[in-house]
């Protein structure tokens, strides 16, 4: 069990599909992630990436399809999912009149972590918003703000980080921050799951490689199956050519 | 986490925000303000005209105010999609209506207080003696409006036309608020007991629970997509 008190916890979905107004964003998508595994999602825009994020985070419901998380029910089971659960999306998820250490402290306190002072702390440390943490969070530049928002997946224990372009406004350092967390939540055990267009660090990062296209997952294969022209050239095929 | 503790964390997070920001308690007391004094330019100004308009006058103002709290009372969770935060923590999700029914009482009772104040100054009307008989009525009344208003403002919070729409589901449910409680305020300002018409208090209190208990069971269900 790591930092975030992660350990064993396994992903499992089948047959997810999605529906807005009778047109499909996502169709029949299976996964199966185990404990330490990170699932890059790449695809072009429109392809059902963050649907597909939503639905695991429940806050959408599938139109078809069934998925557990540690055995609790994506469906039946919302609460027990959410617990699991940390999620970091295009929108901030920030209070502009609250400072990072009250944004990130009522993030904890949602999750029922009322002694997360220190862990607030330590996260602010972790990611350099320590000189900026009593300041007003609409006075932070986007960089700051996004590296609040991957701060608030340090503040409560969670199995499963769901991550919708977590490298958006990152410099260099944020970025190699970023990444040493996210390893050190792999090595922990913990399930990522990250959608991205980011092709170099994405591929870097990942255990398993996604390709979504037209809401269905074209590729999921193992990334130690492929170099990063392999990946590139299939890509191409695979998100921007023809159907499997 | 407890409904009541997501309830306090919700509260206390919004009052930090408004204190901070004052851009809702600001624009709730000049628009009350503003109401108070069109009210007078509109009503006669003999003492009888006055006795007779000033309770219906008030609740129209509370109402009108506390209108326009309702339709920003998400604003702040829409902001920065801070709502699927919220809808993404464990817990009862009927901790959240209640915290934004609190946080509404709180925003339109500081209004309602404004409203008197220049209702006695630009009317003429010593508020002092029968302050003690109007808060009752203002405390039932309040939270009645609160917890409608604030269901529908869930309902309506992402559509296009919620300015129009909150109104025009808030308005014919706000009659039996505006009856019993004009009514009542009626008999506070001539100085009378309210208990002489404590069936009108009965309703209040009644609407005040049917709409909490309401609004605390569908609001989860509104949340989710």
């Amino acid at each position: 069990m790591g930092h975030d008190g992660t350990g064993g916890v396994s992903l499992r979905v089948r047959g997810l599909s999605k529906a807005f107004r009778g047109a499909w964003a996502l169709r029949g998508v299976d996964l199966d992630l185990g404990p330490g595994e990170t699932l890059v999602l790449f695809g072009p825009n429109g392809s059902g990436k963050t649907t597909l994020l939503k639905i695991l985070a429940t806050l959408l419901r599938p139109t078809r399809g069934t998925g557990t998380l540690g055995g609790a029910d994506l469906l039946q089971e919302r609460e027990h999912v959410r617990r699991r659960v940390g999620l970091v999306s295009h929108g901030s998820y920030l209070y502009d009149d609250l400072t990072p250490r009250e944004n990130l402290a009522f993030a904890a306190a949602l999750h029922g972590d009322r002694t997360s002072g220190q862990a607030v702390t330590a996260a602010m440390e972790r990611l350099g918003l320590v000189g900026v943490a009593d300041e007003r969070v609409r006075t932070l530049s986007s960089g700051m703000k996004r590296r609040v928002t991957l701060a608030r997946l340090l503040v409560h224990p969670v199995d499963l980080w769901l991550l919708d372009e977590p490298y958006t406004n990152l410099d260099q350092e944020a970025t190699k921050v970023f990444e040493g967390i996210l390893q050190e939540h792999q090595a922990s055990g913990g399930l990522v799951v990250m959608a991205t267009h980011n092709f170099l660090d994405g591929f870097k990062q990942a255990t398993r490689i996604g390709i979504l296209a037209r809401g269905r997952l074209m590729v999921d294969e193992p990334r130690a199956s492929l170099t990063f022209p392999a990946f590139q050239e299939l890509y191409t095929l695979r998100a921007e050519g023809g159907e499997r | 986490m407890s409904f009541r503790a997501l309830a306090v964390e919700i509260l206390r997070k919004d009052l930090r925000i408004e204190v901070r920001s004052r851009e809702g308690i600001n624009t709730l007391l000049f628009f009350s303000v503003l109401l108070v004094f069109l009210f007078r330019f509109a009503v006669g100004s003999t003492e009888i005209q006055i006795r007779q308009a000033a309770p219906g006058l008030l609740w129209l103002a509370f109402i009108l105010t506390g209108l326009w709290g309702m339709t920003r009372i998400f604003q702040v969770e829409r902001e920065n999609d801070c709502l699927e935060l919220l809808r993404l923590a464990p817990g009862d999700l009927g901790g959240l209506y209640l915290g934004k029914v609190l946080i509404g009482c709180c925003l339109m009772w500081a209004a309602e207080l404004a409203i008197l104040a220049m209702f006695g100054l630009f009317f003429h009307l010593d508020m002092l003696p029968v302050i003690g008989s109007l808060i009752p009525i203002l405390v039932l009344g309040t939270v009645g409006f609160v917890a409608i208003g604030t269901l529908f403002a869930a309902i309506t919070a992402h559509l296009k036309a919620r300015e129009v729409l909150l109104p025009l589901l808030l308005f014919p449910l706000m009659v039996p608020i505006l009856l019993a409680a004009g009514r009542l305020t009626h008999l506070a300002l001539s100085g009378e007991s309210l208990m002489a018409e404590a069936h009108w208090l009965r309703l209040l209190i009644g609407f005040d629970v049917v709409f909490l208990v309401l609004g605390y069971l569908t609001f989860p269900f509104v949340m989710e997509d």
